[in-house]
């Protein structure tokens, strides 16, 4: 008989104490039966995000919401180590808190694994059936000049490198995440690019990307320049 | 192999066809001459071309956000009811 997976869902928080609520009760809509656990690595939110993580645990069980806090801000990309550390799935999936990845996709994510036996399952915004709701011209136009840029100097065989919305086969990301340096922005990037160099089993499902309702952004600023030095650094190690 | 190195090997190989034309002078070689520029010109046409392109087909989805919005009601309508604070939006 085929064992049946856990997924572990792992959900980095700063100041996201509405949006957490919504995409919890979102999550359990979507995957009612399944085996899976919720991780939430929040970086100390001013805002009463744990509070009411608490409160969602009181509702749903301790054991299915998992809050994994640290002290202060400490950025993304450890915030998906420390909550690597503490995932019991055989598979683990990363999402924002934002409600830009909406948990409905999550069973295209597991349906896909299953039938390709995929290490890695990618979602995309830029393929039939997916799509991006809310960005001006300007956002527009860097997202397009980043991905042709990437596609014709980098080959990554991927079409949408920094989403952020993916599911992992739990050795496969303990692996990557750990040769992986860059933050920010091109932490995605550089992810997808060493499991794609390492040879790991890539597959896309479309998903579409709605901007955030509530809260603001935390990532911003000096993004193209970041983006750039990011493009040249993986030109030269991977 | 380092992704750079794939790179520079691509490009010397596109030189090294260069430098036979020159020899081989089967092309005017003050067209021979030219050809690099042109290569870097239509490299540009083509990334322009592409993000032009990507742009006008940019993929959107206006009914998500809709659908969106109904959903977040509903798990607002449901967190209330169990008592969570959901208030201020
Ligand atoms: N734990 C933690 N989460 C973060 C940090 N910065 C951003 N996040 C979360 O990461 C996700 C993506 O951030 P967001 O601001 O929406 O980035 P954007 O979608 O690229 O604009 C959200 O769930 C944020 O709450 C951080 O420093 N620590
Ligand atoms: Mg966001």
């Amino acid at each position: 008989m085929e064992k049946n997976n856990k997924y572990s869902i792992i959900i980095p928080t700063y100041n996201e104490r509405l949006n957490i609520g919504l995409l919890v009760y979102l999550i359990f809509k979507h995957l009612r039966e399944l085996d899976f656990e919720v991780i939430i690595v929040d970086d100390g939110s001013p805002d009463g995000t744990q509070d009411m993580v608490k409160q969602l645990q009181q509702l749903y069980g301790e054991e299915r919401i998992l809050l994994r806090a640290r002290p202060s801000k400490l950025g993304l990309g450890t915030a998906y180590c420390h909550g690597l550390k503490h995932a019991s799935g055989d598979f683990v999936i990363i999402m924002d808190a934002d409600l830009s990845h909406h948990p409905k996709y999550l069973p295209s994510f597991i349906r896909k694994q299953k039938e390709t036996g995929a290490n890695i399952v990618t979602g995309t915004r830029y393929v039939k059936s997916g799509g991006v709701h809310g960005w001006n011209l300007m956002r527009k136009l860097t997202s397009r000049g980043a991905n042709v840029l990437a596609q014709t100097f980098l080959w990554p065989g991927v079409s949408d490198l920094t989403g952020s919305f993916r599911l992992y086969k739990k050795s496969v990301l303990e692996d990557v995440i750990n040769s992986v340096v860059s933050k920010g922005y091109v932490f995605q990037m550089e992810m997808i690019v060493r499991a794609s160099r390492k040879g790991y089993h890539i597959e896309e499902v479309p998903i579409t990307f709605v901007d955030r309702v509530y809260g603001t952004s935390k990532l911003g600023g000096s993004e193209i320049v970041e983006y750039l030095k990011g493009l040249i650094y993986l030109l030269f190690t991977t | 192999m380092k992704h750079i190195l794939k790179i520079l090997g691509l490009l010397v190989a596109v030189s090294a066809v260069w430098i036979g034309l020159l020899e081989a002078s089967i092309v005017p070689s003050s067209h021979a001459w030219l050809l690099p520029v042109y290569l870097i010109v239509s490299l540009g046409c083509y990334g322009f071309l592409m993000v032009g392109v990507g742009l006008m087909f940019f993929p959107t989805c206006p009914q998500e956000a809709q659908l969106l919005h109904k959903d977040i009601a509903e798990a607002k309508e449901f967190l209330k009811k169990k008592g969570l604070d959901v208030g201020l939006d």
